[in-house]
């Protein structure tokens, strides 16, 4: 109470936060984190627009991948549980999250999918993020990398209209190259000379899930990660 | 719009804050939110008055510092350009951000009895 003058109005006292303002979320994604690491499961945070291919990414991993290393599927999805019944036919454990409203995954949401997936002896976890390129690239999870899905599709102009998401990513998957024969305006050229614009560590893998192109590297890029927590930046940067 | 998921998380945290010092009411609000962070000010500013109404910060006007995107040469060679290859045209290291990703509860002004 304001004692100056004794007219009884309250203090007005400035108080200095400076605090992160996600920082709940920092701490679940830390939390997250400390259990894969526990537990030696890499850990990919696949991202990308609706339809990018991420799903059908996660089928032809498992069938490369799956036979010699443990695979795990968290799928955020705003509704159904199609994508997690997709990947569970391709022989991979996965659990759906549906988000309702939510347009991104965050930690908590992640924990809370963890308690239903047998995740602990997994070699790799992919937590597939909802579909969207703006949201899902504010909210850590306690990954190990971040993975986007581009598709051919999408335009090549993708990474500058969403740089924060790009930015953020130590790989991006350019999905659907057997669609290029068809896409005469498209030049990949011109995909990783925007992508080099707003990643500064940029590295692209072409492939498609459908025909096989480019799994074999991109399989090849996932167990150079490291186990546990390497340097999956350096590692990337090591790949051609 | 995770604006308004940014903007729930603001309000737990400044009720903790409130909580704390016993404060009957918040009087202003300052956030820092860098233009590289994914958050779009006019949203934040829209979810925050659509929440605000009967809280304790329904008197509190939001303050944002705007901060820009900067990137440098992690070996000290200076600023690199946005807009350009994000590499140091000198030692060709990959360009590291250093401002402009904040998304910081900065300042509460509270009103306490």
């Amino acid at each position: 109470m304001c004692d100056s003058c004794g007219c009884g109005d309250p203090d007005i006292v400035p108080v200095t936060v400076h605090e992160r303002i996600l920082a709940n979320n920092d701490r679940a994604a830390r939390h997250n984190r400390e259990h894969f690491h526990d537990h030696h499961v890499t850990v990919i945070n696949l991202m990308g627009s609706p339809g990018s291919g991420k799903t059908a990414v996660l089928e032809a991993t498992a069938r490369l991948l799956g036979p010699s290393a443990r695979l795990g599927v968290l799928v955020g999805d705003l509704a159904t549980d199609n994508d997690a019944r997709r990947v569970r036919a391709a022989g991979i454990d996965a659990e759906a999250i549906t988000t309702g409203s939510a347009c991104h995954l965050d930690a908590e949401m992640v924990h809370r999918g963890l308690h239903r997936l047998s995740w602990r002896d997994l070699d790799y976890l992919f937590i597939e993020n909802v579909g969207n390129l703006v949201c899902p690239a504010v909210y850590d999870l306690g990954q190990d990398v971040n993975v986007v899905a581009l598709s051919v599709t999408e335009g090549e102009d993708k990474p500058l209209k969403y740089p924060i998401i790009f930015r953020k990513a130590d790989l991006v998957l350019l999905t659907k190259i057997d669609l290029l024969p068809a896409l005469k305006d498209v030049d990949v050229a011109r995909i990783e000379e925007n992508l080099s614009l707003v990643m500064p560590r940029p590295t692209m893998i072409p492939v498609s899930a459908t025909a096989g192109q480019g799994i074999e590297l991109w399989v090849r890029w996932l167990r150079g990660i490291g186990h546990p927590h390497g340097s999956p930046c350096a590692t990337a940067a090591g790949h051609p | 719009m995770h604006e308004y998921s940014v903007v729930q998380a603001m309000f737990d945290q400044i009720e903790a804050k409130a909580l704390e010092r016993r404060a009957i009411a918040v009087r202003r609000v300052r956030v820092r939110i860098g233009r590289a962070a994914g958050v779009d000010v006019a949203l934040l500013r829209t979810a925050y008055d659509t929440f605000r109404a009967h809280t304790i910060c329904e008197n509190a006007p939001l303050d944002v510092d705007e901060v820009a995107e900067r990137w440098t040469c992690p070996a000290g060679h200076g600023d690199i350009v946005p807009g350009r290859r994000l590499v140091c045209v000198t030692c060709n290291r990959p360009a590291r951000l250093v401002e402009g990703d904040e998304i910081v509860l900065e300042q509460l002004e509270l009103e306490v009895p």
